[in-house]
């Protein structure tokens, strides 16, 4: 049995992987987590599309202030340095290719990089999509954050994306709770399998070619 | 002498129609300009188009305006939130047209109209389903998609502090929609907490100049701002008095 990391851990690793002094957009959700875990020394601007940099973490009750919100609309609060603009100049900053690093939730992924996590398309559903698709493509390193497979047991990094598209060859890196991988162009290439995990098994698991780029002896 | 400040809310939206297209400013409750939007619903304006991030939180707001029926449709980016009820009931229910822009687009053709561009190409949204009928083009290996400016009759906006020549500045993230807003409406409404004299603001940090705003309207201080400051500890995230929610 494949090993398996918690959350908190996978954002940790991922952590690892953030530069000192970028600029990052952590999306809303589990990305978020990112911000706990940065290693010690490391500064890093947080981008919020609503138009804000250097974005703080959440005030306690006592300083909650309903002008002050990040892109999941909670509040949060303003590191020294921090700036505010409007939305137009928010996300010139994401298209305009500004951002070093974004991290992402997704449905999908596919070996080309191609990303669903804005609608599962079912019929009757509300759409809605926000940022995601701006941000899909809005960073000089576009990292997705997610399970390996969905709770009922299916992959979620796939040959080809059978949920709508939210960015098409957009994505550089998955971090999973299995494994780590980088797509390349000859497919998703497995930077680091986690504990006793190998890549034959997540060959297996993923009903994909993958290559080994762990540096393990096989 | 150029005053722009008009005193009564409702005679400064009284002139939109019926059929009017109008931009609402805000990204969920930060930066909704809900007096105005009250002004609105009393002003009775029906089969309107509204333009705004979100489809309204909550029963106020946008959302009341939704609610009374008199919005034909909703042009945004996000409507489904977790307090979104009133706009998923319409929606379900067929009652209300909805157009889905990425939220990136939505505020870039609203910057354009502002700037006299009729169209651009944007990377965000190639190769997705709201964009397949778009005209594509290959700049430098990449591909875009055309997307055409968006204008609209009325922008109502909520700004902090506006002098009567109509330069506003804006508090912290609820600047968001306002600037690119106040620039591509015919008329342009700003709903601030205070009128200042002309000459305090900073001339370095004015967001939204005087020359994009035609009508100013003070509506006092909110509870987080009583006096024009900060007092921490009174509200929740949505503005809400803390300690008196029912059970």
């Amino acid at each position: 049995m494949a090993t398996r990391i918690s959350r908190r851990e996978l954002a940790e690793r991922l952590a690892q992987d953030i530069p000192d002094g970028a600029y990052v957009n952590l999306g809303i959700g589990a990305p978020t987590l990112v911000a706990d875990h940065m290693p010690e020394g490391r500064e890093i601007n947080l981008h919020t599309e609503n138009g804000m940099l250097r974005m703080g973490p959440a005030p306690d009750a006592a300083h909650v202030d309903p002008d002050l919100i990040n892109a999941g609309k909670q509040p949060v609060t303003e590191l020294p340095g921090a700036s505010y603009f409007n939305q137009a100049e928010s996300f010139g900053v994401m298209r305009g290719g500004h951002l070093d690093v974004c991290v992402l939730g997704a449905f999908e992924v596919s070996q080309h990089g191609d990303l669903a996590n804005w609608s599962t398309g079912e019929p009757g559903s509300i759409p809605a999509v926000g940022g995601a698709m701006d941000l899909a493509i809005g960073a000089k390193q576009v990292y997705v954050m997610t399970d390996l497979l969905t709770k009922e047991g299916r992959p979620k990094l796939v040959a080809e994306c059978a949920y709508p598209l939210t960015g098409r060859r957009c994505v550089s890196r998955v971090y999973t709770d299995h494994a780590v991988f980088d797509v390349t162009p000859d497919g998703f290439a497995v930077l680091d399998a986690f504990g006793d995990t190998t890549v034959a098994e997540l060959e297996e698991l993923l009903g994909l070619p993958l290559i080994d780029r762990t540096g393990r002896a096989s | 002498m150029i005053d722009k400040v008009v005193e009564d809310i409702d005679e400064t939206i009284a002139d939109i129609g019926d059929g009017a297209t109008v931009m609402i400013g805000g990204f969920g409750r930060a930066g909704q300009p809900v007096d105005l939007i009250e002004a609105l619903i009393r002003h009775g304006a029906r089969d309107l188009t509204i333009v705004s991030n979100n489809a309204g939180n909550g029963d106020v707001g946008l959302a009341a305006l939704l609610k009374s029926g008199r919005v034909r449709k909703v042009v945004c980016s996000f409507p489904r939130q977790v307090d979104s009820w009133v706009f998923d009931g319409l929606y379900r229910a067929g009652e209300i047209e909805l157009e889905l822009v990425p939220q990136g687009n939505l505020v870039e053709r609203i910057r354009a109209a502002g700037a006299g561009i009729p169209a651009f190409y944007t990377p965000t949204g190639v190769g997705t389903e709201l964009y397949a009928d778009a005209e594509v083009r290959e700049f430098g290996g990449r591909e875009y998609v055309l997307v055409e400016a968006l204008h609209a009759d009325f922008a109502l906006i909520q700004g902090y502090r506006a002098d009567r020549l109509g330069n506003v500045v804006y508090r912290k993230t609820a600047r968001n929609f306002g600037p690119p807003m106040a620039t591509a409406a015919t008329t342009t409404i700003v709903q601030v907490d205070e009128v200042v004299p002309v000459g305090t603001l900073d001339p370095e940090a004015i967001p939204t100049p005087g020359i994009f705003v035609d009508r100013v309207v003070p509506v006092g201080w909110r509870d987080w701002m009583p006096g024009g400051e900060y007092a921490g500890g009174l509200v929740d995230v949505n503005g809400e008095p803390v300690g008196t929610e029912e059970d």
